[in-house]
């Protein structure tokens, strides 16, 4: 009976087709690999050795998965309200150059600033995705559009936030370094100091997972998934969106306010989306730097909203298998000399068949005889 | 058309229809909402293919496959839903398909807009060839129907239900190009259950009652109660079981409503209506006579124009639907049970609660409480006997019927005051028909109002107290259901007068 | 006042070049989204053209051929966005998201491959010509430096992409062909039923959508610049879409506002080279706040093709 439903839920349901996915998107980046001349194997291999095989590899990769897990919530989150975030990377830009400005502007004890600098990008990119959200409730415009449009607003504010004097650092394109006390390094300060540089060298492993930037970033993202997976699934409020997301006509009918749901639903996208660009400026960059292009962050969480199925948990889980594959993809270069971007064509593909349920239930069926 | 029949799975919608119809002559085909006019057309336009049966046409047999092949014999339908580009005009829309080009697939609009020219002018369907579909009347927007099918060289036209969105003007119109076309030679099909429509322009009708052919008989030798009696039928179905009641106060009083429809026509036109507690007062009328709006605007779901609503002696007009269902207790079994009644995603026990989730015991602060949303279900599943009888159960994998009983069990389990039942046994089966009219007579007997709206005149006659008859937005009769006379209602209904 | 001029030509001139891209590529939104497919995906059929137009050009040192090429790598991406939307009924936007992911990842895959583990190609000699070359400079007609060379000097995909417009806006209104591809983006149930095939129609305007933004990429990598890098692209393809649908899913509307957009970049660039960054960034915002604003004004009247995003299965209306 149990198991019954599990195959269920397995073969028809979303974890099968994401399974599924997978293997195809890999199947098909192999095949690529071959075509060009590599031995898929031995290049899958490199990634997964670069990814696993030393402490300090499993530090970048969560470095690296950290951000893309909570554009992937956002993503997700949205998704879920039954609205397509691709603002995600307006509303990182807006959350970093807050907490940037903040970080920096402001002289508070550890306790008060890094919490407040998080809270106030948070909130100034839950209004940015909020106003997207607004823009679809009110006006009907498609909050694609909008947020594609968003998106370029912040990235040239934000460059032209660096101009102001007092933020931007003069002549160099970036902001002025955040304070100590708006970071949130693990031990940045003990690193360099003598005691810390001599536990790095005594200490095998864990000295070697001290050698990355690590920070409290993964926490907060941890947090923030349990977060969206708790409104979602145990809150009036997740209710309300999620009866929106599946059918507005039926949550009108039922007492719902769709159009308050709609902007609601979008501002926690935002925030959400602020809160990556926030930790990435605390624990990682500490500054903000003028943008030349579109860094991706939220385009990648596009990717891992849907790899993950929009939820909390599927996002932690997708966001490390592409932040895996980002940071594992970038060392088969040198391994084997195949091209790292092999990575986009497995993710790209995994993406397609996941937008394609018809096909792969019918290719599950033709297994099945 | 011979021994038509056509079943969908056990359901026989078309069993055994003999039609003929001659050049040049109007045939009208009457039923009920459901008596299978439309699937036994959609059969000689090619979108269905029969069961079994044949067609001929000019005394030769033909395979309609498809829709172009009834197109390339003279066979043109006129949708009840119009197939228009709206953004293109009058022309694109009637060349579209056709075109004539000039070399390299150039569009020759000159040509192609003086043919429709000549084609309006020789059938007096006036329509400016150059006018967007967007800007036109619904009239206009079905002569250009009209004319496609004449510019494909059509030589018989189906016309489903052509008056129902029509103002009395505009049909006036439409007699007229009827008469146009069959004095040219064109036979007409005409899909109606207007009787008074039938009488004017028909020569000969073919009555249709669940799916069996009834009988077909020249217009001019019956009235309309004889035709009325034939489309509602004399056999008597099982009737629901309920005691007799005495009525209470008043509760519901809707005085002068005006509400406009999707194409910003008036649809509810000064509608007056009481309902009392401990009754139930059902809604007859045909399809498209303003009852969607009329139970959208009590609901809350649709923006009232004029007049009022009043509740319980509280005017609820216009107000939110969380409000109408929470403070003024008024329940809905809605009319398109899949699109506003249940989310397909949620689990049975999830959308138990779409009105309630906000609120003790399934809530509490912000957070739900699931333990008991589950045992929630777990008894209105016992209660109400939903199949499968898991909570869990996503409301996709249920039954037509267990999605209403779904329905029902949220919407009593909410105490109301006032039941709307839209359309409560659309697509049921026998079983699950009687288990629907149980509940609301169930309802009734705890002394609350019903208020049953139907398409089915049977289901109105067997259920209700009262009855009240609707016609183009307005209540035109209001009748005891104790010895009521079923040609009676169905005249009303057909806009004839009592 | 000549300089005024002159600065005015030079503003006019980067105006048109850096708009090229953004026509080419919004003219496929425009096709695609008129039979009712949303293609969020130019921005990798944009950098997938602009690769490949590169890299045909450098080695065969013919830019039309790299052109060339450059549009049917954009229409082989456009294929399959067409098989996954129009014959497996894929959500579109994701279908999209997808292709954005494949063509670029793609075309730096290649790159890296042929040229030595690189991201860019190496410098096209060959590039696009500027047709109207004759006229200018030393001795000639006009100086080059002047308002006329300044803003007539321009290569020839510019001129190709007026011509383009031109040609997109003929056919959509004015043949057989475009009357149907329309009908079927508004009413596919209605064409269906008067014996037009939606699904080719469909496949066809995918996969021209994919043409055209192959030749936007091309016309960014060998005619405004001279190779192809990873950052080449970098969102034009969105900023594409957002025009035709300022312009209302129009050709001639996606060319008004894909000037607008070009023009905030020749504003840019001339304001930068004047030493004035401020206002820089603030220029180079506005198009997108002004095509927020007039999409919210222009409140109710969507001018979207009705049947847009909708999937289309036959016989769905029995």
């Amino acid at each position: 009976m149990i198991s019954g439903r599990l195959k269920a839920l397995f073969l028809r349901g979303p974890i099968g087709l994401t399974v599924v996915s997978i293997i195809l998107g890999f199947t098909v980046g192999g095949i690529v690999l071959v075509v060009a001349g590599f031995n898929p194997f031995e290049a899958y291999g490199a990634i997964l050795k670069g990814t696993f095989s030393k402490p300090k590899y499993i530090a970048y990769v969560i470095i690296y998965a950290t951000p893309l897990i909570m554009t992937g919530l956002s993503v997700a989150f949205a998704m879920r309200t039954g609205l397509f975030n691709i603002g995600a990377e307006g509303q990182f830009i807006v959350g970093a150059m807050v907490a940037a400005m903040a970080g920096y502007a402001l002289h508070l004890p550890i306790w008060l600033h890094v919490p407040l600098c998080l809270l106030l990008a948070m909130m100034a990119a839950a209004l940015w995705g909020g106003l997207a959200g607004y823009i679809k409730a009110r006006f009907g415009v498609h909050e694609v559009i909008s947020t594609i449009m968003l998106n370029w607003t912040a990235f040239y504010l934000s460059n032209w936030s660096l101009t102001l004097s007092g933020f931007g650092k003069p002549g160099t394109g970036k902001s002025f370094t955040i304070q100590e006390t708006a970071r949130i390094d693990l031990f940045s300060q003990w690193k360099i100091s003598k005691e810390g540089i001599q536990f790095i060298r005594s200490h095998e492993y864990l000295g070697d997972v001290l050698k990355a930037p690590v920070n409290l970033g993964i926490v907060v993202a941890i947090v923030l998934a349990l977060l969206v997976w708790y409104i979602l699934n145990r809150t009036t409020l997740g209710y309300e969106l999620r009866a929106v997301g599946f059918n507005p006509h039926a949550a009108e009918y039922g007492g719902i306010n769709v159009k308050r749901s709609i902007v609601t639903s979008m501002s926690i996208a935002g925030g959400l989306a602020g809160a990556a660009g926030a930790l990435q400026v605390m624990g990682v960059s500490h500054k903000i730097a003028k943008l030349a292009v579109m860094e991706g962050y939220g385009f990648d969480g596009i990717a891992v909203a849907l790899i993950g199925n929009n939820s909390g948990p599927g996002s932690v889980l997708a966001g490390f298998l592409f932040g895996g594959l980002k940071y594992g993809g970038s060392k088969i270069q040198d391994a084997v000399g195949a091209p790292t971007e092999v990575i986009s064509i497995v993710v790209g593909t995994i993406i397609l068949f996941i937008a394609m349920p018809k096909l792969i239930q019918t290719l599950l069926k033709f297994k099945k005889g | 058309m011979t021994t038509i029949t056509k079943k969908f799975g056990d359901f026989v919608a078309n069993d055994a229809i003999n039609l003929k119809v001659h050049r040049g002559e109007v045939h009208a085909l009457l039923g009920e909402n459901g008596a299978g006019k439309t699937t036994l057309m959609n059969i000689l336009y090619g979108i269905l293919q029969p069961t079994s049966g044949t067609i001929r046409i000019n005394g030769r047999e033909l395979k309609v496959t498809d829709p172009n092949v009834a197109i390339r014999h003279g066979i043109g339908m006129v949708h009840q839903h119009f197939m228009l580009v709206e953004t293109f005009t009058v022309t694109e829309n009637i060349v579209l398909g056709n075109e004539p080009t000039r070399s390299f697939g150039v569009l020759d609009m000159e040509t192609a807009e003086r043919e429709v020219a000549e084609l309006s002018e020789r059938y007096g369907l006036a329509v400016d060839p150059k006018a967007l579909i967007q800007d036109l009347s619904v009239g206009s927007q079905q002569r250009v129907e009209i004319l496609k099918t004449l510019y494909r060289g059509a030589e018989i036209l189906i016309l489903d239900e052509p008056t129902a969105v029509l103002t009395p003007l505009e049909i006036q119109e439409l007699v007229g190009i009827i008469r146009n076309l069959t004095e040219a030679g064109k036979s007409i099909i005409i899909i109606t259950h207007k009787l008074g429509e039938i009488k004017q322009v028909a020569d000969f009708c073919t009555i249709i009652r669940r799916g069996l052919h009834v009988d077909t008989v020249d217009v001019n030798t019956v009235s309309e109660a004889e035709l009325a009696a034939k489309m509602v039928g004399r056999e008597v179905s099982f009737k629901v079981e309920k005691k007799k009641q005495v009525p209470g106060e008043t509760i519901l009083e809707i005085q002068g409503l005006c509400v406009e429809g999707g194409r910003g026509l008036p649809a509810v036109d000064g509608l007056d209506l009481k309902l009392r507690k401990g009754e139930i007062l059902g809604i007859a009328g045909v399809d498209g006579n303003g009852q969607s709006e009329l139970i959208e605007a009590l609901t809350g779901l649709r923006k009232v124009k004029s007049g009022s609503i009043i509740m319980r002696g509280k005017n609820i007009t216009n107000l939110s639907p969380g409000k109408i269902i929470e403070e003024h207790k008024i329940a809905h079994i809605p009319e398109d049970r899949q699109k506003r009644g249940l989310v397909f995603e949620f689990d049975i026990a999830e959308n138990l609660i779409l009105q309630s989730y906000g609120k003790p015991p399934f809530s509490k602060r912000f957070s739900l409480l699931w333990d008991n949303i589950y045992q929630n279900a777990e008894r209105l599943i016992e209660k109400f006997d939903i199949r499968p009888q898991h909570p869990a159960t996503p409301a996709r994998a249920l039954s037509g019927g267990n999605q209403q009983k779904m329905i029902i069990a949220r919407e009593v389990s909410h105490e109301p005051e006032l039941l709307i039942a839209a359309q409560p046994t659309r697509g049921l089966d026998v079983g699950a028909i009687e288990y629907v009219h149980r509940a609301l007579v169930a309802e009734r007997d705890r002394g609350k109002a019903v208020l049953l709206i139907s398409f089915e005149l049977d289901e109105v006659l067997n259920v209700s107290d009262r009855i009240a008859v609707i016609y183009e937005g307005k209540i035109v009769g209001i009748l005891d259901a104790e010895g009521v006379d079923e040609n009676e209602v169905g005249l009303l209904m057909a806009g004839g007068t009592a | 006042m000549e300089l005024i001029i002159q600065d005015i030509g030079f503003i006019i001139g980067t105006t048109l070049m850096y708009a090229t891209p953004l026509i080419f590529t919004a003219l496929g939104g425009v096709i695609t989204e008129r039979s009712g497919v949303v293609n969020i995906g130019l921005e990798g059929m944009m950098f997938f053209g602009a690769f490949v137009g590169a890299a045909v050009a450098y080695f065969s040192g013919s830019p039309w051929l790299g052109l060339l090429c450059a549009a049917f790598g954009g229409t082989f991406w456009g294929l399959i966005h067409a098989i996954a939307c129009v014959s497996f009924r894929a959500e579109q936007i994701v279908s999209g998201i997808a292709i954005n992911f494949l063509g670029a990842g793609s075309a730096l895959f290649i790159s890296r491959l042929v040229f030595d583990g690189a991201t860019q190609t190496l410098t096209v000699v060959n590039k696009i010509p500027q047709p109207l070359a004759f006229l200018f400079g030393e001795g000639k007609m006009f100086s080059s430096s002047g308002f006329m060379g300044l803003v007539f000097n321009q290569f020839a995909t510019v001129y190709l992409a007026f011509f383009m417009v031109a040609l997109v806006w003929f056919v959509l209104y004015k043949t057989r062909l475009g009357m149907r591809v329309r009908a079927v983006g508004e009413n596919p149930e209605a064409a269906n039923t008067l014996g037009i095939d939606v699904i080719k129609i469909r496949y066809g305007a995918v996969m021209m959508s994919g043409f055209f933004a192959g030749m936007g990429g091309a016309a960014m990598s060998i005619a405004v610049v001279s190779r192809f890098s990873n950052t080449l692209i970098s969102g034009h393809g969105f900023i594409a879409l957002a025009a035709m649908i300022f312009g209302k899913w129009k050709p001639q509307g996606a060319l008004l506002a894909c000037l607008l957009f070009g023009a905030a970049k020749g504003f840019e660039i001339y304001l930068g080279a004047k030493g004035v960054p401020v206002a820089g960034d603030v220029l180079a915002m506005l198009p997108y706040v002004l095509t927020l604003v007039i999409l919210v004004s222009f409140v109710g009247k969507t001018t979207a093709p009705a049947a847009i995003g909708k999937i289309y299965e036959k016989g769905d209306h029995i």
